[in-house]
């Protein structure tokens, strides 16, 4: 979308990007490649949260149970399940997906805040049963020390690895935003009744939003396996969640690539400040206010709106 | 007593008042936080952090006074006064301006201030466990059923939540600020074109609320380990509570704590490596057959 609105000055900034991130093993220490790879799979999360959030206004508050689901899904499978390893990290997001259908099931039902809250409570059901189910899940310990397949061990093939499968992602969503289906999601979002007089099925469509999105939390699951070898259970802690919430809102939801830019803003923002003070949540609770207050549409938002005027905003309420 | 023993076990029985204990705790906190959901429509997530904080002011009150009695006594009437007055200065320095905004907008501000609170709690306290010496007079422990020993304590908490609820509901039902915060809650315009300030209801309610979060906090404090984090996990209770509750509902939020406290202490005794997932499982079945709550809520 932001390639729509900047034109041709826009798709060249954007090569330029992907050429920047292509060669960035070759200019950058590896510490900065490792950051670029957890930006990268967080972004990915963050955007599958927005299909659901921004394009589809639902109130998916608990979004990293399936980032945790897609992680625990394809670390069981490599140290336990003793299948060929791609298989693995295929499994990962399936089982994400599922448990996603499952959740979509069960809170489509309720519509906004109340569907959020259940969202969230299912969700600490299922960061219940790992937290505690050490024998096979290894507790509060998570799993550490996986093995990988040869060709995506190294430190920057990793990186690659991750870059790759995140763009394919990125891409498949915009795609699917783009699509009859983004569209019906969406004029649920402005107006669920409308919606449905003009004969869109308004649940299916939401649980089949909830499980799309759920698979590719799952994939941003897996490549974190891929970046970090390690699985533990406070990837499904709903403080994450949150976060993962707040990335989206600061990069700006109803676009794009918001939530990546935000994730991008978070993250270097958070490895930055790490290094001078432990009090980092207090530095982004400040800043989350200020976002609140001074830019509730996020940084792309604001760009989008100095651009381009004229643009309707979409509205999230009751 | 030998032929309730031998329909109900003794350890039962003696589980059943521990969970009862428990729900104490989980009523008060989540009663503030369904009263805020209710009138001031804000999923407060910053709730937990005053329950926090009022643990920790417990802490330091009752290291003040000398770590004996009047330093709990003091402890329990200064420390929901200050929690009450910090919530007072959140409510009217940011939640104020946004109550027109969307819930989700409001959710992430009381997330903000849930890790900004958090992290002051760090800077002022510190990261170490922190403990809180049980009263002189509560020391020790009663035999209750089959002579098993029941901390005093817990007693005390036995009779403080019944308390707690009485005043509540006279609140709410029999003062008149009480019946404005409920007309609010279903038609905040319409209470405002009558003359009345909605702002400052509002403000109120916030404030009783957050004093009940900083008053199961000062209760807690003696019963467990004050540390960091303890925010975390309570505040996903009292969210799972007031649900199946009923958003909103003071009498759901009891029962909901009932629910809660009484599924954890039995669900040890069944399966002890799992009693945490039970009161989950009860949340997800209620929410099955009842998806808003098992009482009528406010919105």
């Amino acid at each position: 979308m932001k390639k729509d609105i900047l034109g041709r000055k826009g798709r060249i900034a954007g090569i330029l990007l992907l050429l920047f991130l292509f060669f960035l093993p070759f200019i950058a220490p590896r510490f900065y490649v490792y950051m670029a790879s957890i930006i990268l799979l967080t972004g990915l999360l963050a955007t599958s949260l927005n299909f659901v959030l921004g394009y589809g206004g639902v109130f998916q508050f608990h979004h990293c149970v399936f980032y945790g689901a897609g992680a625990y899904g394809t670390a069981l499978m490599i140290t336990k399940g003793g299948v060929p390893l791609w298989i693995s990290f295929i499994a990962g997001p399936v089982v994400a997906a599922l448990l996603g259908l499952v959740m979509g099931i069960i809170c489509v039902r309720l519509s906004k805040l109340y569907f959020g809250m259940l969202q969230i409570s299912l969700g600490s059901l299922v960061w219940v049963i790992i937290y505690r189910w050490y024998s096979f899940t290894g507790g509060d310990d998570g799993i550490h020390g996986i093995t990988m397949p040869d060709i995506i061990s190294s430190y920057n093939n990793a990186y690659y690895f991750t870059l790759f499968v995140s763009l394919i992602c990125l891409f498949i969503m915009y795609r699917m935003i783009k699509s009859p289906f983004g569209s019906a999601l969406q004029g649920i979002r402005d107006n669920p009744i409308r919606s449905e007089m003009i004969g869109i099925n308004v649940r299916r469509h939401q649980v089949m939003a909830l499980t799309i999105a759920g698979f590719f939390a799952g994939v941003a699951g897996a490549l974190f396996v891929v970046v970090d070898n390690t699985v533990f259970p406070d990837m499904l802690f709903w403080t994450l969640s949150l976060e993962t919430v707040i990335m989206c809102l600061v990069g700006g939801w109803f676009t794009f690539l918001g939530p990546m830019l935000g994730t991008a803003i978070i993250i270097a923002l958070r490895t930055f400040v790490s290094t001078y003070t432990v009090y980092w949540a207090l530095v982004l609770g400040i800043i989350m206010v200020l976002v609140i207050f001074f830019l509730p549409t996020g940084v792309l938002g604001f760009i989008e709106e100095k651009l381009n005027k004229k643009m309707i905003e979409p509205v999230i309420e009751e | 007593m030998d032929f309730i023993y031998a329909v109900i076990p003794p350890q039962v029985l003696n589980q059943i008042f521990v969970g009862l204990s428990r729900t104490t705790i989980l009523f008060i906190v989540s009663s503030g936080m369904s009263l805020i959901l209710g009138v001031l429509r804000i999923p407060n997530v910053a709730h937990g952090s005053l329950y926090m904080i009022g643990a920790f002011m417990a802490f330091t009150v009752s290291k003040a006074f000398g770590g004996g009695t009047t330093g709990f006594w003091m402890a329990l009437v200064l420390v929901p006064v200050a929690v009450a007055i910090l919530s007072l200065i959140v409510e009217r320095g940011l939640f104020q301006f946004l109550y027109e905004r969307e819930h989700l907008m409001l959710l992430l501000l009381t997330f903000a201030c849930s890790l900004v609170l958090g992290d002051l709690v760090k800077l002022i306290w510190g990261a170490e466990y922190k403990s809180v010496p049980v009263p002189h007079m509560f020391q020790g422990f009663v035999p209750l059923f089959g002579g098993i020993p029941f901390p005093l304590y817990n007693m005390f908490l036995l009779i403080v939540g019944p308390v707690v609820a009485i005043v509540l509901w006279l609140i709410v039902n029999k003062t008149k600020i009480g019946k404005i915060a409920r007309a609010a809650a279903v038609d905040r315009e319409m209470v405002g074109a009558v003359g009345i300030n909605v702002s400052w209801v509002f403000a109120f309610v916030f404030v009783i609320g957050c004093l009940l979060a900083g008053l199961g906090g000062a209760l807690v404090a003696p019963t467990v380990s004050v540390t960091l984090g303890m925010d975390h996990t309570l505040i996903m209770e009292a969210f799972l509570i007031v649900i199946i509750g009923g958003l909103g509902n003071i009498w759901g939020a009891l029962l909901g704590a009932l629910i809660f406290g009484l599924s954890q202490s039995l669900g040890i005794l069944i399966w002890s490596q799992f009693g945490i997932v039970f009161p989950y499982l009860a949340v997800i079945i209620v929410l099955l057959f009842r998806p808003t709550g098992l009482l009528k809520s406010t919105w």
